[in-house]
């Protein structure tokens, strides 16, 4: 529920704001008791002059109340004052629609301004009224705010269909951005995402470029209906993380040529057996 | 470690970024200007304010540069009175946003009536939402109106110390720091100041309110000029403390009254900046000595892109 997210971000927000607190709860009242828009681009352009810029402290229990509100939501990367710029916006009640409002805040946001507004987007009211704005940010050349859409964010696998869904999926693999951090990513994979990470696939083999080993995990569910079999012989006979992969991503697949396929790499197959491979370790590893 | 307080960044390319890193400039401010033609529609404008505390904002980061900027309606433009009052309605709402440092740069191109208008319009708002101001000074009877652009920041109320009077010489530098304001220099080749002249000057008036910037722009400009003059500088004995206040420490002072550019931002920048849109400094990250040269990238003979 997204109410239960906002309550939950207010107390984390109101927390560590310490003696700005009061100021930020009268502002919140005056922005919930429908205050003038011009209250709301006050509150949001004080927000790091007032609470300054560290990241929002949280813990493991903090972590979980996320989860169960919205389940993919991590807001552990968040800042206190863009989480209390979300919360400002969360809680306005204005006279226009909330899409007019964001659009005119995102036409004049500086580039924190930008991140804030739409990880904040599985929090506003009327979520799917911002399919343009949500566009606009997946389009940014600025790859913080494309990943304030993309990770951590329950918004996406809620709200997109398989056309923008597949299009962030393939941006994050031009900007070099972890698939592993995409909300809901197992489950929405589909054979048209299949299809065109295939072609992604051979267009950087073609160029002598290196595949991310992400990609794969997108194409294992799809592997057979895709013709992805030549494509993962040989990403099996690879380096070691594009087998590890190819491996991971073949266990997802419940055809017998998958199976067979991975028989015939015994050493990977036995190491995903053994757990000691994930798309988690696999990811971390490829950062590190 | 040198500040460029005066960059038009959204003209320049990303070889000019590395080479400025290279050469050790770890924050500039760009000021909203023209941007060598005419906007005829109140949108552009707004979407170039939006450019420059967003995406230029970003692409600056990319380079270990901490990016800044002035907002403001400029002299040749508040000529097109119907641009002129949308962008003034506009403007407010830029002011106050993150590393906003002033209002400018703003004042005299042809020294119109409507120029004079916007001009005394834009120091109000500096004013009230307690902004230090940039000011442009005409490039065509330059002398007389750089004392009316002076004349105008003391009707209007404005305390010299929290303006910036730009684009000086040596004709128009004695009466800028005799009334008490800050007097930038822009090093542009052909029609502003050079290097060596700027040297002699350091000689002459110290350091005290004297500020260098590139105002590299679209036009034939050099976006090293802040390091080179201080190199230059340094090379024909002017003291060290002399040049890191005039390329560094004057500017963070004039426009630190904003509130909006510490030290710290590229010092210690906040952890989220770290993750999300500044790289961090190289030379700051240790090691490297500043270069003042091109960037690999840009050697004709070099015929390998990966």
């Amino acid at each position: 529920m997204s109410e239960t997210a906002v309550e939950s971000l207010r107390q984390w927000v109101l927390r560590q704001a310490g003696e700005q607190g009061k100021w930020l709860e009268t502002r919140l009242e005056a922005l919930a008791a429908g205050a003038p828009e011009s209250e709301l681009h006050t509150v949001l352009g004080l927000a790091p002059r007032r609470l300054g810029k560290a990241d929002l402290i949280l813990i493991a229990e903090d972590l979980r109340q996320a989860e169960e509100a919205l389940p993919g939501w991590r807001p552990d990367g968040w800042s206190i004052d863009g989480a209390a710029r979300v919360l400002a916006l969360a809680t306005f009640r204005g006279e226009r629609s909330f899409a007019e409002t964001f659009k005119d805040l995102r036409r004049t946001a500086d580039a924190r301004e930008l991140v804030a507004l739409y990880r904040g987007l599985p929090l506003y009211p009327e979520p799917r009224s911002l399919a343009f704005e949500v566009g606009e940010g997946l389009r940014s050349n600025m790859i913080a705010v494309f990943e304030a859409i993309a990770h951590h964010n329950p918004y996406p696998s809620m709200h997109f269909d398989e056309h923008r869904w597949n299009h962030m999926i393939l941006k994050a693999l031009f900007v070099d951005s972890a698939l592993a951090d995409i909300v809901g990513l197992d489950e929405r994979a589909n054979p048209e995402l299949g299809r065109q990470l295939l072609d992604h696939i051979h267009e950087r083999w073609a160029a002598g470029r290196e595949v991310s080993p992400e990609v794969w995990r997108c194409i294992g569910p799809c592997a057979i209906e895709v013709d992805a079999m030549e494509a993962f012989e040989r990403a099996l006979a690879g380096k070691s993380t594009e087998r590890a992969a190819a491996a991971l991503a073949l266990v997802s697949n419940p055809s017998p040529l998958a199976d067979a396929l991975l028989a015939t790499h015994p050493e990977a197959a036995a190491l995903v057996a053994e757990g000691q491979l994930s798309w988690d370790t696999l990811s971390r590893h490829e950062v590190a | 470690m040198f500040i460029d307080p005066h960059a038009h960044m959204i003209s320049r390319t990303t070889d000019d970024y590395e080479a400025m890193a290279a050469a050790g400039i770890v924050a500039l401010i760009e000021p909203a200007f023209w941007v060598g033609q005419p906007r005829t529609f109140v949108g552009t404008y707004v979407d170039y304010l939006s450019s420059i505390i967003g995406f230029e904002r970003f692409r600056a980061g990319q380079f270990g540069i901490r990016h800044y900027c002035t907002v403001g309606l400029n002299s040749k433009e508040a000529n097109n009175e119907e641009l002129a009052e949308g962008v003034m309605e506009w403007l407010p709402r830029f002011a106050l946003k993150e590393g906003v440092v002033a209002i400018g740069e703003i004042g005299y191109d042809e020294q119109t009536a409507l120029e004079d208008k916007y001009f005394r319009a834009q120091l109000l708002l500096a004013k009230e939402l307690e902004l230090p101001v940039m000011v442009h000074t005409p490039h065509r009877d330059k002398k007389r109106g750089t004392s009316r652009s002076m004349d105008v920041c003391e009707e209007m109320g404005l305390d010299p110390s929290w303006v910036v009077i730009d684009h000086n010489n040596e004709e128009t530098v004695d009466e800028t720091l005799d009334r008490g304001f800050w007097a930038g220099f822009s090093i542009y080749p052909s029609t502003k100041m050079g290097t060596r002249r700027m040297v002699e000057l350091l000689k002459h008036y110290g350091s005290e309110r004297i500020i260098v910037d590139s105002a590299c722009d679209w036009g034939i400009s050099e976006p090293l000029a802040v390091a080179k003059t201080a190199k230059l500088a340094l090379e024909n004995g002017i003291p060290e403390e002399t040049v890191r206040k005039v390329t560094y420490a004057n500017t963070l002072e004039v426009y630190g009254k904003s509130g909006q550019i510490h030290e710290s931002d590229w010092l210690n920048p906040p952890a989220i900046d770290q993750r999300t849109l500044y790289e961090g400094n190289s030379i700051l990250r240790g090691g490297r000595e500043p270069l003042i040269e091109a960037p690999g990238s840009r050697n004709r003979d070099n015929l390998i892109i990966e």
